[in-house]
């Protein structure tokens, strides 16, 4: 107990002291000063305006603009990342300017960009329709001329009939229509020609087909090129379509029918030569357009690259502008409307440094009147802070993904820096793989600063801020690679020679009767003769199978002798009482003497089987243990952990709960006290302050929560222990996997 | 597999029970309306969605906003999450999810009949239609003259194609004919909805009966009182009324007759469901009627979440949803155009 008690102070494993401070901000320094602590980092406020909503808050104006603002931004970004340019930092960036500044920079340069926008999709939709002209012209062009070839030789008799013959359009089938390209205006026969999307070209057709009754003839063609959709701005197919039909109301049907799908349609003159003209028309006015289109892209690109040399520090910027205001918002106004009252909390180390920040901002604001910043109490918990640094930062993070631990708790972080890695290893125990491992870590740590700065991959980035935790997984592989003696599932004898030699020269035999031993031990870890022999696996299985056993049964201990720490120095002798010692009894009655038995078996060489031992101690415990005796004495014992064991657990069940009521009545006697009018007073004084705590107890509450905690300690000691062999089974999978790897890959690409 | 279903539900249609129900919990609160209620001006409504699940659907709008861009956005996220659904669903359930979107499908096939009977551009139609309930040759409903050309030109591809047998006349579109088609499609509509869940048995049938059944039963009283004082006659009206529901068949006979609104109310009342609606409206009133309404049916829709493994709860999210973005129309319209002491007159909380 002496010993305990002058135990260094383990700074490391408990959070940091936290206090609970006001601050009192004139209103013309607030802004400054905010944004240093946020530069800080060591304070965290509380919400004072929990009930306001957040467009009731003082400083809504500022959010809303600098939301605006981040929209602005998103805009450009969207339109960089459109124009297919990539935002990159300028080395040579402006001076920092004002945010009213930038503000109105942002507005000019939206207003510039919407514009350009506009005036290219005006010119976009002409070239459209021209460059839509164009392909019908052609496409229309060909139906027509292929059409008149074949109906020459029909042409003048049939024209006849048709002057002759006023219902010609109604009764000649739809071919001989077709044919009649040239009279067609007097027989009534005419076309409609135009463009629409390849997608809705079957019910286009359809339609026509349903709203003219079948007396139309539809020809079509796919378009050359593809043209871009202004709306979605991607390359569509298009296709080339002209519709024969006959009468004005077909027409006007036809017509509405195509205004519909969004059919653009163009007229084609039916005369070549004015065919022709036109086509030169529209190409001359393409080319044109092409080059004035061109103009407008560089000169959108140019504006676009200027503000994507900006745009990593503005959203920057507005981002940081946009917190500040955001913990404004948190702030109280003080009775006189002059000040803002704050309420948070700090680490105490950390007092000076916030102190120092807000003289520096009372200074530069050019303030009257000092910030006062004062250390209050408060009654809340206080939250939990661990100061990491680059190297630690990765295992806390682990340990927060698991749960936080309360206000200065034990911070298992500490122990994990070692067990996490090391665990690890044993699983992936392999030097070979360890030094790729090493050198991977190390490249990462060595590029520490250039790949800090710059934005990574969801998958890099979890490599880059695990990249300490590499480094030591792999120097903890390598170390375990030593002891199970694989590189790459090779073995290799760098400790000496093998510890077994062959009985012969021959070494005929060795397979089969086995070697002997000739020397001493292997020096460290498995002797590179197990290799390939026939008891390979079963003696590694065996090996690594206790060792898993022992390694949990260690780190269990260590968990509970970290509730002991965390117990005493919140002076609860309770838990101590009733809940350490039953669970250390629990635990090492049953798996701690497993772990004894595992060491007297390697070190006296027994071959007791110890499943047997462990199986039969809870369902005969009075029957003779028999070959699988290990030492003198050794039934009466198991008699006697057993009893602990079974005695633990009511013993860690019923006490607390019970012993906590007694406490409960005790204080009051019965009675409960109402709030003491002074104290009312004081929660007046503050009426958003942290001062409002009640505590209650409720029995039946604290009995199911004492049950549910004995349970899963007892379950959990079961399947944890259970679970420590999934080292065991890893390390196999991992070392049978490498040595397919390396006969059925390596050796193969070698050619050997 | 009937009285089984619970059984096997999670097989196909647990993923998606689950995003619903996981939808649901962001629909705004009492506490979220409360909020709204109290904006000052658009951008303070903006600002306070954008901390809910509509966040990212406004974030990129510029700030002098509009109504209907903000029941746009919020129909947008509407819309997305029911193709969602759509997308991962399997048989019976996607049809299920078609049948919601085909109450929209006859309201924009109205929509557009109407708007080009009155001379309205056909594209500036095509944007107030429900998302929803668009097919892809919608816009060619302006071509038709009449209902048979409707018919055979537009509808006989689109799933409204069996309802519209009744209708089929040679008669010219007006405002009038198009109502009574309207009423016709719907009734046919619910009608075949109503079999369909049937079929599927189980809880859904038990609970998509209850809403079908009120369904019915308030377009019944809808039409009761809209086509009082107008030229359709007693067995007209009879015709229109859906052939199942708790007014089926006698309240039906007896609503054909009424004569005013009171008659009307005299009718509802000898059905206790609809005694609370009409208790709390005074006689001859009939502008509340509609708020009562939709108060009683986000009760019984939020009352189907309430029970677990049927389909119901797809269609009760998917119209409280659309009662949500309702709400938001009549709020911002409230502030647009200051009116804040109306906001109350038209909201229907959810929660």
């Amino acid at each position: 107990m002496e010993y305990l008690d002058n135990l260094p102070p383990m700074d490391l494993m408990r959070s940091e002291k936290m206090t609970f401070v006001q601050l009192i901000i004139p209103v013309e320094s607030a802004h400054r000063a905010i944004s240093y602590l946020g530069q800080l980092g060591l304070l965290q406020f509380r919400d004072l305006n929990d009930e306001k909503s957040p467009f009731q808050r003082t400083f809504v104006n500022q959010v809303k603009r600098c939301a605006e603002m981040s929209r602005k931004l998103r805009f450009f970004k969207d339109q960089i990342h459109k124009a297919g340019l990539l935002p990159s930092p300028h080395p040579a960036s402006q001076p920092d300017i004002e945010l009213e500044e930038l503000e109105m920079q942002l507005a000019e340069h939206e207003h510039e960009l919407i514009e350009m926008n506009s005036n290219t999709e005006k010119l976009q939709q002409t070239y459209n329709e021209l460059l839509e002209f164009k392909m019908v012209l052609q496409k229309a062009s060909d139906f027509l001329v292929s059409s008149r070839s074949n109906s020459t030789v029909q042409e003048r008799e049939m024209v006849e009939n048709v002057y002759s013959n006023d219902h010609y359009a109604d009764t000649a089938s739809l071919l001989e229509q077709e044919m009649q390209p040239g009279p067609s205006v007097q027989s009534g026969v005419r076309f409609v020609s135009g463009i629409i999307c390849k997608s809705k070209v079957l019910t286009f057709e359809r339609m026509l087909f349903r709203a003219t009754r079948g007396n139309m003839f539809f020809n079509q063609a796919a378009a050359d090129d593809q043209i871009l959709d202004p709306s979605s701005n991607e390359m569509v197919e298009k296709t080339v379509f002209v519709v024969f039909f006959s009468g004005e109301q077909a027409r006007t049907k036809i017509l509405k029918i195509c205004e519909a799908f969004g059919a653009n349609c163009y007229p084609v003159p039916e005369d070549v030569t004015k065919r022709m003209q036109i086509t030169r028309e529209v190409s001359s006015r393409l080319s044109e357009l092409e080059t004035t289109l061109d103009a407008g892209t560089r000169h959108r690109d140019k504006a676009l690259t200027s503000i994507g040399f900006q745009l990593a520090k503005w959203m920057n910027m507005v981002g940081r502008e946009k917190a500040v205001y955001d913990t404004l918002n948190m702030l109280n106004f003080d009775v006189t409307k002059k000040c803002l009252v704050g309420e948070g909390w700090c680490p105490i180390f950390a007092k000076a440094k916030i102190q120092e920040a807000l003289q520096r901002a009372t200074f530069d604001s050019n303030s009257q009147v000092g910030i006062i910043f004062h250390v209050m109490d408060a009654v809340e918990p206080p939250p939990t802070y661990f100061r990491t640094n680059r190297f630690t930062s990765a295992f806390q993070e682990i340990v927060d993904a698991y749960g936080v631990a309360n206000y200065q708790e034990a911070n298992p972080a500490v122990y994990t820096v070692v067990t996490f890695p090391f665990l690890f290893a044993v699983m992936f125990g392999d030097w070979g793989h360890g030094i790729c491992l090493l050198l991977g870590a190390l490249v990462l740590i060595a590029r520490e600063r250039k790949l800090g700065s710059q934005k990574l991959g969801s998958f890099m980035e979890m490599l880059f801020g695990g990249r300490y935790v590499l480094l030591l997984m792999s120097i903890f592989s390598i170390y375990c690679g030593l002891i199970y003696n694989e590189f790459f599932s090779v073995p290799f004898h760098i400790f000496g020679e093998s510890a077994y030699k062959c009985r012969d020269s021959s070494c005929s035999d060795a397979r089969s009767i086995g070697l002997i031993k000739s020397r001493d031990p292997y020096p460290f870890g498995v002797d590179p003769s197990w290799r390939g022999s026939r008891t390979e696996l079963p003696f590694l299985n065996s090996l690594k199978m206790k060792l898993s056993i022992l390694l949990g049964v260690v780190q269990m201990n260590l968990g509970i002798i970290l509730s002991y720490f965390n117990a005493r120095f919140f002076g609860n002798s309770l838990d101590i009482k009733y809940q350490f010692v039953p669970q250390m009894i629990f635990l090492n009655c049953l798996f701690g003497y497993l772990s004894l038995l595992i060491v007297i078996k390697w070190c006296s060489g027994s071959q007791a089987d110890l499943y047997h031992v462990m199986i039969y101690m809870f369902l005969s415990p009075f029957e003779d243990l028999g070959e699988n005796k290990l030492f003198w004495g050794q039934g009466v014992l198991q008699v006697i952990l057993l009893l602990c064991a079974v005695v633990a657990v009511p013993w860690m069940l019923f006490p607390k709960p019970f012993i906590l009521k007694r406490l409960h009545t005790e204080r009051f006697q019965g009675r409960t006290y109402g709030l003491l009018g002074t104290s009312d007073m004081n929660i007046d004084d503050e009426p958003d302050s942290a001062r409002q705590h009640q505590e209650d107890f409720n029995f039946s509450e604290e009995f199911v929560h004492q049950m549910i905690h004995s349970i899963e300690f007892v379950l959990g000691a079961v399947s944890n222990t259970a679970s420590y062999l999934r080292l065991w089974a890893l390390s196999l999978a991992h070392s049978e996997l490498s040595t397919v790897f390396y006969e059925k890959v390596l050796l193969l690409a070698w050619g050997i | 597999m009937y009285g089984f279903e619970a059984l096997t539900f999670n097989i196909h249609s647990g993923y998606l029970e689950a995003i619903v129900r996981g939808h649901r919990s962001g629909l705004l609160t009492a506490a979220d309306y409360n909020n709204l209620c109290q904006c000052e001006t658009l951008d303070d409504i903006k600002m306070h969605l954008s901390a809910t699940e509509y966040g990212p659907y406004l974030q990129n709008e510029p700030s002098p906003l509009h109504t209907t861009t903000i029941v746009e956005k919020c129909t947008l996220k509407l819309v997305d999450e029911y193709k969602h659904m759509l997308s991962q669903a399997t048989e019976p359930l996607s049809t299920f999810l078609q049948y919601i979107t085909y109450g929209h499908m006859i309201d924009n096939v109205v929509l557009i009949v109407t708007g080009t009977l009155h001379e309205r551009d056909v594209h500036e139609l095509l944007e107030k239609c429900h998302p929803l309930g668009m097919f892809d040759s919608i816009a060619t409903l302006a071509v038709a003259q009449n209902m048979r050309e409707l018919y055979r030109l537009v509808l006989v591809d689109t799933p409204l194609a069996p309802y519209f047998s009744e209708c089929i006349t040679s008669e010219d579109l007006d405002d009038m004919n198009i109502e009574i088609m309207r009423n016709t499609l719907y009734k046919a509509y619910l009608e075949d909805f109503y079999d369909f869940c049937q079929k599927l048995g189980g809880a859904t049938a038990e609970i998509m009966s209850d809403l079908l059944a009120f369904e019915a039963d308030r377009r019944a009283v809808n039409i009761t009182i809209n086509s009082i004082g107008t030229e359709l006659t007693r067995d007209d009206r009879r015709k229109l009324y859906s052939n199942f529901g708790l007014l089926y068949p006698y309240g039906h006979e007896e609503l054909a007759v009424c004569e005013d609104i009171d008659q009307v109310r005299g009718v509802m009342e000898k059905y206790p469901p609809y005694q609370t609606i009409f208790a709390k409206l005074s006689y001859g009133e009939s502008q509340m009627l509609d708020k009562a309404f939709y108060e009683e049916e986000v009760k019984r829709l939020c009352l189907a979440f309430e029970q677990q493994f049927h389909y119901g709860v797809f269609f009760a999210y998917m119209r409280l949803r659309e009662q949500e973005i309702r709400n938001l129309m009549w709020i911002s319209e409230c502030v647009a155009q200051n009116q804040k002491s109306r906001v109350h007159d038209s909201v229907v909380f959810i929660f």
